[in-house]
């Protein structure tokens, strides 16, 4: 049996086609707010149901629970506020109760109804969200660029923003369908903004050995620069699902959903996400969602301690390093030998050979996982794209 | 509630102070031609989520999905 949606109901706040033409008509007849792409990102997620239960932008009660309770005001376990911003000046003449429309790109988004208007204190944000105000955390610095005001209402998503991975974008209820389809009882959901090293592959499959399949979503949409992009991702994963794993138990689809870097507290916004996704367990890895040293190596796990209520189970499958004495890869619980027999697999040692043109040793990451990157003539994110 | 001469339709009755509510609601928030229109969404609103619980799939709607996951090769 797949996960329970978290709340109990999986959230549809899409029209159907019949509503779609007259309620495109009139979204051009409302006050008009142009969201970016993550805020895009999040309203299509609210209305498929990836955020459920929410069913719009967060209203100042539920905002406030989140950040100081981690939890909605309806005491669901919820880490990471959702919530739409804007300038003063974007709603001037709008009143609570009224409807807006939501541009993305130029064209009508979605149909909001319009809450709650209220102000925000952004160091306080920052400060619970990300334990920190230093401007050089990179959620830290993309919060105090944002508007002023914050909009709390529902939306009717009128349709999906743009999707380049469409093809292997699956939404909550499509994969609930496909988990059933494929007989799965026992869902580990995987997420990453990484390309897949050795140590990534280790994790997964020991998650695997013990559940039915493997939900492998990797985010895609804003990251930092010098994070992979997101095709240099999803073509590393198809290489070694390709080359590497028995297709009938994998799943590869993508979630556009904005990294915050928000480690321990956005664990848990991951997991919940998952669950919705239908998975019943959840990895977790080591400095999950960490950026820097702003947080400590197994704060993401410490934090589900506090969350009994969560519905999904945390997998803490500890850090796979490749052991010369044992010959493959291992983690300390397994492994007997001394750190100087130990190789760990740096993510920013991996970088540095990628930049470099050179290809990794088979021990750290797959031939085919390699090329692939290696093919690619930008596969970072560069300083002037964030 | 105003009976459609469809063979496929079926009228039923409701309070007139109500139908001049959603009348009313129709012409001021728009979305809806007609309080037919208007109360045959809420039902199927109701009516679905009931069927579909926790996924919020009508059968329908599952088949629609199955189709897409054998395109896109999932299934």
């Amino acid at each position: 049996m797949v996960s329970r949606p978290h709340g109990g109901r999986l959230i549809d706040r899409t029209v159907s086609p019949k509503r779609r033409e007259r309620l495109l008509e009139e979204a051009r007849e409302l006050p008009r707010i142009n969201v970016n792409e993550s805020i895009a990102a999040d309203a299509a997620n609210i209305a498929h149901g990836v955020y459920s239960p929410l069913e719009g932008f967060m209203v100042q009660e539920d905002y406030i629970n989140v950040l100081d309770q981690m939890r909605l005001s309806n005491d669901l376990p919820w880490t990471i506020p959702i919530i739409l911003d804007v300038d003063p000046e974007d709603i001037i003449g709008v009143n609570e109760g009224d409807d807006i429309a939501l541009y993305y790109r130029g064209e009508p988004l979605a149909i909001m109804r319009v809450e709650e208007i209220y102000g925000w204190n952004k160091k306080e944000y920052a400060m619970k969200v990300f334990k920190t105000t230093d401007p050089n955390h990179p959620g830290v610095a993309k919060t105090f660029k944002r508007r002023e005001l914050l909009i709390g209402g529902s939306i009717d998503l009128l349709k999906d923003p743009p999707e380049p991975f469409e093809n292997i974008r699956l939404w909550p209820k499509e994969t609930r369908v496909l988990f059933e389809a494929r007989g799965w009882k026992r869902i580990a959901a995987f997420q990453t903004r990484n390309v897949p090293h050795m140590g990534h592959e280790y994790v997964q499959k020991a998650a695997l050995t013990f559940t039915d399949g493997l939900f492998i979503n990797p985010l895609v949409g804003w990251k930092k620069p010098g994070d992979y992009r997101d095709e240099v991702i999803v073509k590393a994963y198809k290489a070694l699902i390709e080359h590497y794993y028995p297709k009938e138990v994998v799943v590869l689809s993508v979630l556009r959903m904005e990294m915050r870097y928000a480690g321990p507290r956005e664990a848990v916004h991951h997991a919940i996400v998952r669950k919705n996704f239908g998975a019943t367990h959840f990895i977790v890895g080591r400095d999950h969602a960490g950026v820097g040293n702003y947080y400590g190596p197994y704060e993401a796990w410490e934090i589900f301690r506090e969350f009994p209520d969560l519905g999904i189970t945390p997998l803490f499958v500890r850090e796979a390093f490749y052991c010369k004495k044992c010959g493959q890869m291992v983690n300390e619980k397994i492994c007997p030998h001394p750190e100087e027999f130990r190789i760990r697999i740096s993510g920013t040692k991996l970088r540095k050979m990628i930049m470099s043109g050179q290809k990794p040793p088979e021990y750290m990451m797959r031939p085919e996982v390699a090329r692939v990157i290696l093919e690619h003539s930008k596969p970072f994110i560069g300083e002037d794209e964030a | 509630m105003v009976h459609k001469d469809m063979t496929e339709k079926v009228s039923i009755e409701i309070r007139r102070d109500l139908y001049d509510k959603a009348k009313k609601f129709i012409e001021e928030q728009g979305g809806f031609s007609s309080v037919e229109e208007l109360v045959e969404f809420l039902l199927e609103e109701v009516l679905s989520s009931e069927e579909a619980e926790e996924r919020g799939l009508s059968k329908e709607d599952e088949e629609k999905v199955k189709e897409r996951l054998r395109a896109l090769g999932y299934i």
